[in-house]
């Protein structure tokens, strides 16, 4: 396994014929994030829309995927919907264990299927099935169907699938992966109905070498050991993400009603530890994660007299709960777990749509769109209004609901109330923190929280100096890009730290990007920046709404200079950045 | 003799590191299926987990399908294997009760678990234990008489 090159898949659905070819190498791409940017650059159509039939849906892991715990995460790539522009986004389940039990290291997907299909694939399988009976159902019951496909492989294998969401084209439709993993932003489940691909199955059905000797086992077990007899982890396993309600409440950053609060003592009602006590029903966990992060919540129902119930399991994290809790102002944690279950079949983005819903609320209530355009009554607090508004954006049930679904900054633009969309190049992630996260996450790759730390900087900094702040950012931005090469969680990115993660690569047969880490992880950034660039991003097209500048946190009012100025030197450097590669 | 019980599959998150231990440390390569325990889901990941694994039968009914010798019946339950007999045959899978016994894609080598216990120590939350081999000796019924035949019917003796 010395230095070998990454072996992909790529697979053309207007052919219904897939090829397994070499491609790059750890030692240029790094993988994952490289990978992917790398696959794009081949496969990629810079020049034609989201839609086209060419563009490359792919999936990357990395060197070290199914080789150490946490490294178990998928990049997605591809061009996204929502903003038009080459996007990726992240997600876990057993995908990234199944891809490298396969024998991949990326599947690529391009073309489009004569009709509604799934995929199966694996190191010995490679079929194209007509699903046209599984159109417009919705993303978890078709899991149930999907279980058929790779029969006896059940735990050893990986589901994707789109709900109507994705179907229907909705710019913020996710991949649902293994029922409670997605890639949830800028649309990637919109690129596979745009393929008419309903679902790939991804069987791990064969054995492959690993390094000899003893240091890699002991590595291994180093690793582990760390993962599970610190306390390192303590934080994502117990309450999990959603210990951040109280915190971010407390300090008044944690966004209310369409951001227009940031704090109330509604909190109580959905926080990490009444979701624990009330409604945690077990934990779950990647497959190659020996943490067990995934906190399925318990959802009982009475749905007809004299206690007839069903029950539903619903996964909740923090951006789930501020997303469709706190946002659209309910204090019922079984509240907000409906109508995450109801975004959850749609097949929608839970962030996106549980923000675009609330700035519906506020554009019904300032008399911008009226009852009969939103067909269901949307009112803060009320969850029942908010289920229907999850089944209208995932149906496209008319005109509003189809402008609301392709984000809420485009529908401000189309009925009025730009100003107060909740919009940071897609809607907010759950973090009113301050002028350095609004910057980070509107001008950010991949406009999310997960780019780089700006919400904690935000926490910590004691001063306003702008230099230092983007300073942080690029930094911290690489830094997080080396992890999502490899590809590991986020979660262990303290654990995984540069030094460590060069360990790794030694004792798995790749010194020569173990020694060029530092400067690959630049090249890849770089190249991330590059092929934005070249599918229409500028960082000074990006509006900054006027809500966000109203934002009241714990350190008072946002401070619209000092914002300025994070943006201005934020622009030069993302410039700078995509510059660094040759023309 | 100790062997290996899924005592507490109920705490089960499925993340497959006591598969990924056999198949590192025992069989030396990276899968989920070439592994003395499996971890499969049962219905789906809203369903929960449930381990393939050895139950240390004794005797053990691979050990006397196998027609080479290559699995032995293992003191105290279970079967030890040598792979230097084996003709991957397959019969040891066929005879298995429980399914415990996968046959590799590759070239069709049995994989069954030799309750070394290596994989304990990477269960997150003690799902498995390595166990003192229990009593199974079968419980004492009291006796009676064979009944005799239904009016009508015949009564057969050999």
């Amino acid at each position: 396994m010395n230095g070998r090159p990454f072996t992909i898949l790529h697979y053309d659905l207007t052919a219904g014929r897939g090829m397994r070819r070499e491609f790059s190498a750890p030692e240029e791409s790094l993988g994952g994030s490289g990978l992917a940017a790398a696959l794009y650059r081949e496969y990629g159509l810079p020049g034609e829309p989201p839609f086209h039939p060419g563009q490359p849906v792919i999936f990357a892991v990395g060197p070290l995927t199914g080789y150490f715990p946490l490294m178990s995460k998928t990049v997605c790539a591809f061009r996204s919907p929502y903003t038009g522009e080459y996007a990726e986004s992240h997600a876990g389940g057993r995908l990234a264990m199944s891809l490298r039990m396969a024998g991949y290291d990326a599947l690529v997907i391009t073309g489009r299927a004569k009709s509604l299909s799934v995929l199966v694939v694996g190191g010995r399988h490679m079929e194209l099935h007509d699903v046209h009976y599984l159109a417009g159902s919705d993303a978890l019951s078709v899991g149930k169907h999907l279980r058929r496909f790779g029969h006896g492989a059940s735990g050893h294998r990986s589901t994707l699938r789109i709900g109507p969401a994705g179907e229907n084209l909705v710019e913020t439709a996710c991949i649902n992966v293994d029922t409670y993993r997605h890639f949830g932003r800028l649309g990637s489940g919109a690129a596979l109905g745009a393929k008419r691909l309903k679902a790939v199955v991804v069987l791990g059905d064969s054995a492959q070498p690993i390094p000899e000797g003893k240091d890699y086992p002991k590595l291994f077990k180093d690793i582990h050991a760390k993962l599970t007899t610190t306390d390192m982890m303590d934080k994502y396993h117990n309450l999990g993400t959603p210990e951040n309600l109280l915190v971010l409440n407390h300090i008044k950053a944690l966004p209310w009603r369409n951001l227009q609060q940031t704090t109330d003592p509604g909190v109580e009602g959905i926080s990490g530890e009444r979701f624990a006590e009330q409604l945690l029903l077990r934990k779950a966990a990647c497959s190659g994660c020996p943490v067990g992060c995934i906190h399925i919540g318990l959802l009982r129902e009475m749905f007809a007299a004299k206690n007839d119930y069903l029950y539903r399991q619903v996964a909740y994290d923090y951006e789930p709960l501020f997303s469709c809790g706190s946002m659209l102002g309910l204090t019922q944690a079984s509240d907000v777990l409906a109508v995450m279950d109801e975004c959850e079949r749609q097949g929608l983005d839970v962030m996106s749509s549980g923000v675009a819903l609330a700035w519906a609320v506020e554009a019904l209530a300032k008399g911008l769109v009226s009852e009969e355009q939103t067909l269901a009554p949307l009112r803060f607090g009320d969850a029942a209004g908010f289920r229907q508004g999850m089944v209208h954006l995932g149906q496209r049930s008319n005109e509003f609901w189809r402008v609301l679904g392709s984000g809420a900054l485009k529908a401000g633009d189309a009925y009025g109330g730009a100003d107060f969309a909740c919009v940071l190049g897609q809607e907010m992630a759950g973090y009113a923190t301050g002028e350095v996260f609004f910057v980070a996450e509107a001008l950010g790759f991949r406009h999310s929280h997960l780019d780089s730390g700006g919400y904690s900087y935000d926490q910590k900094a004691k001063d306003k100096d702008a230099a230092k702040a983007v300073e942080f950012l690029v930094k911290d931005e690489r830094q997080r890009v080396m992890v999502t090469c490899m590809v590991a969680c986020l979660f262990a990115r303290g654990v995984y730290t540069p030094e460590l993660v060069q360990e790794a690569l030694r004792v798995t047969g790749h010194p020569e990007a173990a020694d060029n880490l530092d400067a690959l992880s630049g090249e890849v950034q770089a190249w991330r920046w590059r092929l934005k660039f070249d599918t229409g991003y500028h960082p000074d097209r990006v509006r900054i709404p006027q809500r966000f500048l109203e934002v009241e946190t714990w350190k008072g009012r946002m401070d619209p200079v000092f914002l300025g100025d994070v943006r201005a030197r934020y622009t030069k450097a993302i410039l700078a950045m995509a510059a660094r590669l040759p023309e | 003799m100790k062997i290996l019980q899924a005592v507490h599959m109920e705490r089960c998150i499925g993340c497959h590191s006591c598969s990924l231990a056999c198949a590192r440390l025992v069989h030396k390569m990276l899968s989920w299926d070439n592994a003395g325990i499996r971890i499969k889901s049962s219905g789906g990941m809203s369903t929960g987990f449930e381990a393939q694994l050895c139950v240390a039968c004794d005797p053990a009914p691979c050990a006397r399908a196998c027609p080479t010798g290559a699995m032995v019946q293992r003191k105290g339950g279970g079967v030890k294997y040598d792979a230097s007999l084996c003709i991957r045959c397959g019969e040891c899978a066929r005879a298995c009760p429980v399914d415990a016994i996968h046959l590799g894609s590759e070239d069709g080598s049995p994989y069954v678990c030799i309750h070394c216990g290596r994989c304990v120590g990477f269960c997150p939350h003690s799902c498995l234990a390595l166990n003192d081999v229990p009593e199974r000796r079968p419980a004492v019924l009291p006796e009676f008489p064979d009944p005799a035949p239904a009016p009508g019917e015949k009564e057969v003796r050999e």
